[in-house]
């Protein structure tokens, strides 16, 4: 029998579009939001339109002892679950019980400062996990051991190298003894042998009996250190079950996504003796998140062929189907021929053009219209869905397409008189 | 889900964990629920971490400034000089049989104080994002943690004022006791001030704009550079309404042995207390959704 640790039911969280960052406002947008629009900045705390669920209605119930990993893609809702448990920030609906002294571990070195030295950041930084000075004096050389910094402990941490920073920053927090531990990915940091003994560290933690919930990329790490997993997909657990199987099922589905593909030797690249495949990739614009795309989105697909026949005029195209198998377009260079070597073709999708899917790329590149190369499949991407500005519809968006198109709404004057005659 | 592996050591660590820890072992966390209790509790809890956050403050500022302490006492020495000339010398201001420099340094003392408690602690949410947004602690320990480093900077310009006391021959007085309440608040009044402007300035960065003006101001509104027997009586009142004029009028009481504060001082701690509570209550309506707007 075991005693429940973590129960949380029905979590929902709202955010605002447009990110944390920039929610803030000036009192002057407020004063004038409320001299032109007084009803709405009256009720600025309810339905807003421009939010999203960042997590929407999770349940789950966690007993004392286990340790339990989450999984999912950025955005799915990891981060802002574990924000809500450790009461960085508060639920829009729902509630969770833990039973238990909680310590969350969302970053490591969270208040280190650089002019302090390393004895000082650990005091400071103990406090800041709420650490009593007491408890921190009597594991202080524990610490530093597991750290392995004796000899810099006195000199500001704006001179350690950044391992030794995360070492330390690390070392502090291992320290904790709670009865619940949250951990969100701090384990990405740090040299090889260093997150082994964090690792080791954590799978301490759970065999005395501490509870841990762990959310991390490192599939292996979650297989190792947890018996239980649950996979969160747009705000949603859409898994959950013993950890080697929510991983299996996490990674079957994502194993699907095919974002690059090289084909390093020419003769079994796909195509025939006029025109061989030898690269096709697709990414976001620069600057953009590489690995979560959304509708808002530019893509650069590119695609690199052989061209054996200079004489012959060649062009590239790809189709895009869409997960229920229908053509959402078919795109085409411009028909010219090229020299003797590779050739490359980019081609952008542009932002708001595709609905939230998953999406297959046929590629060809023809000749005389016959298709020297044509491949299914040869890249497969997902796009999400983002919140939609100034709409209160929060459903999914149906259409094949998602294009944001020049809307012109306005009222056409007075009503016309009516002429009673 | 499955059982845990009942080994002896996790029965030990579980049965320590219970012992250490037992009160407040239920944690429940639900939607905020709009106005909320004042959090006294908890925050004394956080006591440490109060002290640990005014320890660095402290200890970095000192670090980094070329000139460390000095400061702390060139600020209101060269106020005081321009003051003296200024006022003074030039308008020829009356001091209550005072000489000037030190009826204005004894006034300047707890105004700089104020002021600098008045600026770190409005700024201090917004400076701690990375905090606030990382870890969970009842977010009232960082305005109040900004407002105590001002203590460091007033002992040292307070040795000052201890010079100028024996350069200019006052003789202490039994009432020196009661000073520790006017220091007292004068803090108060800083912080709850800086309560109201840190947890505004989360959601209106115009309240840094504000500060600076709003310090200008009040400095006028209270009698640092002049004397407030320039005040008309009938006007006593309302100046009162001033928690620093309380608290200046109390320095120069204390210190210089200066006339009578009667109820000003009374006057003064109330509308603190009123400021501070009222402060408390709206930082803890808005602590909920500090993180997602900060």
């Amino acid at each position: 029998m075991t005693e429940t640790a973590i129960r949380v039911e029905h979590l929902s969280k709202r955010y605002r579009i447009g990110g944390p960052q920039t929610s803030y406002k000036t009192l002057r947008e407020t004063l004038v939001s409320a001299v032109s629009a007084p009803s709405r900045w009256l009720k600025r705390g309810s339905d807003g339109p421009r939010t999203f669920w960042a997590l929407d209605d999770v349940s789950f119930e966690i007993g004392q002892g286990e340790a339990v990993g989450i999984i999912g893609r950025n955005g799915a809702g990891k981060s802002t679950l574990l924000k809500i448990l450790s009461r960085i920030t508060r639920p829009t609906r729902g509630r969770a019980e833990l039973f238990g002294r909680v310590s969350a571990l969302l970053e490591v070195g969270t208040g280190f400062h650089g002019e302090l030295t390393g004895r000082e950041n650990v005091f400071l930084n103990g406090a800041i996990l709420g650490m009593r000075r007491q408890e921190i004096m009597r594991k202080f050389d524990q610490i530093v051991d597991f750290a392995g910094i004796e000899q810099f402990l006195d000199t500001p941490v704006k001179y350690y190298s950044s391992g030794m920073y995360v070492r330390l920053a690390f070392a502090v927090a291992a320290h904790l003894e709670p009865e619940i531990l949250v951990v969100d990915e701090v384990l990405a940091v740090g040299d090889a042998e260093f997150q082994k003994k964090c690792l080791n560290k954590m799978g301490t933690a759970a065999r005395e009996g501490r509870t841990v919930l762990f959310v991390s990329h490192n599939m292996s790490a979650i297989q190792d250190l947890c018996e239980n997993a649950f996979w969160l997909d747009r705000g949603r657990v859409v898994f959950s079950g013993n950890a080697k199987a929510t991983v299996a099922a996490y990674l079957s589905k994502h194993a699907r996504e095919v974002k690059e593909q090289h084909w390093n030797d020419l003769a079994s690249a796909p195509g025939n003796e006029t025109v061989r495949l030898v690269y096709a990739g697709i990414q976001a614009e620069a600057g953009l998140d590489p690995n979560y795309w959304t509708v808002e989105t530019p893509l650069r697909l590119t695609f690199r062929i052989f061209n054996y026949r200079p004489d012959l005029p060649l062009y590239l195209n790809f189709q895009l189907y869409n997960q229920e198998g229908v053509c959402v377009f078919n795109t085409a260079s411009g028909r010219r021929t090229h020299d003797y070597g590779e050739v490359e073709g980019t081609c952008t999708i542009p932002a708001n053009l595709l609905n939230d899917n998953t999406y297959a790329v046929t590629f060809m590149a023809h000749y005389r219209g016959t298709p020297g190369v044509s491949l299914v499949d040869a890249l497969v991407f997902e796009i999400n869905d983002v919140g939609r500005e100034g709409l209160d519809y929060y459903g999914k968006w149906i259409g094949a397409t998602r294009p944001k198109l020049d809307w012109r709404v306005h009222h056409l004057g007075r009503a016309p008189e009516t002429t009673d005659n | 889900m499955n059982p845990p592996e009942t080994t002896e050591a996790a029965e030990q660590t579980r049965a320590k964990m219970r012992h250490e820890t037992s009160p407040a072992a239920h944690l429940v966390i639900q939607p905020s629920r709009g106005w909320e209790g004042l959090g006294i509790r908890e925050l004394w809890r956080y006591r440490e971490l109060v002290y640990f956050l005014t320890w660095r403050d402290v200890k970095v500022r000192y670090k980094q400034t070329l000139l460390g302490a000095a400061w702390a006492i060139l600020q209101p020495v060269l106020t005081m000089l321009i003051f003296s000339i200024i006022f003074g010398e030039l308008a020829r201001l009356p001091s209550e049989g005072f000489p000037y420099p030190i009826f204005t340094y004894t006034a300047l003392l707890p105004w700089q104080l104020f002021a600098f408690a008045l600026s770190n602690s409005s700024n201090s949410l917004v400076g701690s994002t990375n905090l606030v947004s990382k870890v969970y602690f009842p977010r009232l320990v960082i305005p109040i943690a900004s407002v105590l480093p001002a203590l460091v900077d007033f002992a040292i310009s307070f040795v000052v004022l201890a010079g100028m006391m024996i350069y200019f021959r006052i003789t202490l007085t039994p009432r020196i006791l009661w000073l520790p309440l006017f220091l007292a608040l004068a803090l108060a009044t800083a912080l709850a001030v800086g309560i109201w402007l840190s947890a505004l300035n989360v959601e209106y960065r115009d309240v840094r704009y504000v500060v600076p003006f709003l310090t200008l101001f009040w400095q006028y509104a209270t009698p640092v550079a002049y004397s407030s027997t320039l005040i008309p009586a009938k006007w006593r009142l309302l100046y009162g309404l001033n928690p620093m004029t309380g608290v200046v009028e109390g320095f120069r009481w204390a210190l210089l042995g200066k006339g009578d504060i009667g109820d000003l001082l009374w006057v003064s701690a109330a509308i603190v207390t009123l400021l501070l509570v009222s402060g408390v209550a709206y930082f803890r309506r808005m602590e909920a959704s500090f993180a997602d707007v900060i």
